[in-house]
């Protein structure tokens, strides 16, 4: 059964320049229980899509059903059946953890006899039982996204957006947040819809779409989206690149790629070629190294580009040095 | 409907608890109605009251106070409003705009709330009527109370309007600029409106505040340039309209 459908979605935004499009005439489906992750670089179009999902946007064409309630005629249905944690804060801080909760649960018509069960469980889940009294702008950066985790939730939604939830994050506060994630679904009858940028991340999906340019390139489970590519990959720095990919491509039959890391291609049993192919190779290898291909590499076959995770860390701290000049 | 109201009540109950928490922000919305009142009023007073002969019964401390609580209403109302930008900018307008009420509530909600702090501000400023001459007796409160939440309603509906679509806190200027401080000078508080040159006129009498004014001197002081039906008439109206265009506004999303 499938919780969300979508059929040809379109979104136009008009700017000084014309028009632009976000997103891309995108058809997908995302089934119960799943966790299905959006992977692609930024402005590709991840997050208008989620805003669309949770009617914050409205499409140019195209449809998007949530648990079988229409984004466009139903707004107030579909907002009862999703959590959402946007990629920036949205807490009030000038107010408690449990205060922000509270509101959250007078929002959504949470009944009065549950809310302060409920709020503790969600509490407890999160770490931040001993912390709810405090106001929020005492709260590190993962304290407020556990916080926001709790708040989505608290209403029992049928489908948990999570946009960028790590971003910003180091690298522990990262991994304590997919704690929460993966008790969450083993607790919860949940689906979860994850946008990211970060490889790692996608891994843990069910099934992740690949988007670029606003339209999705790739979508399957990351083992099947893995074995497009030829088994092992093998990167190496030479020093004659030219001469080096010419070599291997005329040898092996392969295409080589090649960027600033140096040259990669892909071969079946990677552990065997490697002497062979050092040993046969009439150009100097500088450095060379094989690993088992990662959602980057079918990143990197399907769009000739890297995500590069570390632009986009640049974006966020230039963000949010605007943001505290704006203070 | 049962849904909207809960979320027109859960807003306001934000803006009031927040408004409760932020002392400072209390003392100063209180100081500064003080400042006009005491400083300026005293130092103008001196000079201009024989200017102004026998409009003035009384003096003219007293002849500004209703003013200064007008002035008092209109500041804490339109910066109620304003918090809704500020909420933009720190996010957390998005999480009530996701949750599933209509929007239009939150524009209601919006408006009681920045009413009601408001009106707390207003009821504060009565503190002073002992210094300024004036006798306040419980039933001119039970009058002013209703009173100071319908000004307080209209131009928080006004202020409403102003922010809903204003992306930074930079336009905070503009309004002040543009809008607040004519309002406030062009209302009466600080001088009668009779005998004011043609252009001035036109703008007293479309300027909702003036009927505000007039009403909170009425009750006080029992000075009327119109009647309280025709005061309370006008700004009820304005409100009226500007509330409905903050929902339509609202209505529409982002």
């Amino acid at each position: 059964m499938n919780i969300i459908e979508v059929v040809n979605l379109s979104k136009n935004f008009k700017t000084k320049k014309g028009a632009i499009t976000a997103v891309k005439d995108v058809s997908f489906n995302v089934k119960r229980g799943e966790l299905f992750g959006f992977l692609g670089p930024n402005g590709a179009g991840k997050t208008t899509t989620i805003n669309i999902l949770c009617t914050l946007l409205a499409p140019t064409s195209g449809k998007a059903v949530l648990n079988s309630f229409d984004v466009e005629s139903h707004p107030n249905e579909v907002r009862q059946s999703i959590g959402l944690v946007f990629q920036d804060p949205s807490l009030d801080e000038r107010l408690t953890a449990k205060e922000n909760l509270e509101f959250h649960a007078m929002l959504y018509n949470v009944p009065k006899p549950v809310r302060n069960d409920r709020m503790k469980y969600m509490l407890n889940m999160v770490g931040l039982y001993d912390r709810r009294d405090d106001m929020v702008n005492t709260f590190s950066g993962g304290m407020k996204r556990r916080l926001e985790i709790a708040r989505g939730l608290l209403h029992y939604p049928k489908v948990l957006f999570l946009d960028e939830p790590t971003l910003g994050l180091d690298p522990q506060t990262r991994s304590h947040i997919w704690e929460y994630i993966n008790q969450l679904r083993k607790k919860e009858d949940i689906t979860i819809f994850l946008t990211t940028h970060y490889m790692a991340e996608a891994e843990n999906c069910d099934r992740v779409a690949i988007i670029d340019y606003g339209e999705i390139i790739a979508i399957d489970s990351p083992d099947n989206l893995k074995k497009q590519i030829g088994g092992d990959v093998i990167s190496l720095a030479a020093e004659e690149k030219d001469k080096a990919k010419k070599a291997i491509e005329r040898e092996y039959h392969v295409s080589v790629m090649e960027n600033e890391g140096g040259l990669h291609f892909e071969i079946k049993n990677g552990e065997t070629f490697l002497p062979r192919f050092i040993k046969k190779a009439d150009f100097k290898i500088l450095s060379i190294s094989l690993r088992r291909p990662t959602l980057e590499d079918v990143f990197l076959k399907l769009t000739g580009r890297h995500i590069r995770e570390e632009s986009a860390e640049t974006n966020i701290a230039v963000r949010m040095h605007a943001r505290r000049l704006r203070r | 409907m049962n849904r909207n109201l809960m979320g027109i009540y859960t807003i306001w109950l934000r803006d009031v608890r927040r408004f409760w928490r932020d002392r400072p922000r209390i003392i100063g919305a209180t100081i500064q109605p003080a400042l006009f009142l005491f400083i300026l009023g005293t130092g103008l007073g001196k000079g201009i009251i024989g200017a102004f002969g026998k409009d003035l019964q009384g003096d003219y401390l007293s002849f500004i106070y209703p003013g200064i609580i007008g002035m008092s209403i209109l500041f804490t109302s339109i910066f109620s409003a304003i918090s809704i930008v500020w909420d933009r900018e720190i996010g957390f307008l998005k999480e009530v705009m996701v949750a599933p009420i209509s929007r239009w509530a939150v524009a209601v909600g919006k408006a009681f709330g920045g009413s009601t702090v408001a009106v707390f501000q207003g009821c504060l400023m009565l503190f002073f009527a002992p210094f300024v001459n004036v006798h306040i007796n419980l039933i001119m409160v039970a009058a002013l109370i209703p009173l100071m939440f319908l000004i307080a309603f209209s131009i928080t509906s006004l202020g409403i309007v102003a922010a809903a679509r204003m992306h930074s806190m930079q336009g905070f200027q503009v309004i002040m600029n543009f809008l607040v401080l004519p309002m406030f000078f062009l209302s009466g508080a600080m001088f009668p409106i009779t005998n004011l040159p043609k252009w001035m006129d036109i703008f007293v009498t479309i300027n909702p505040l003036t009927y505000g004014v007039d009403a909170l001197r009425g009750v006080i002081l029992g000075m009327n340039n119109y009647s309280l039906m025709m005061d309370v008439g006008f700004i009820g109206g304005f409100g009226i309209v500007m509330i409905g265009i903050a929902m339509v506004i609202f209505g529409k999303g982002e």
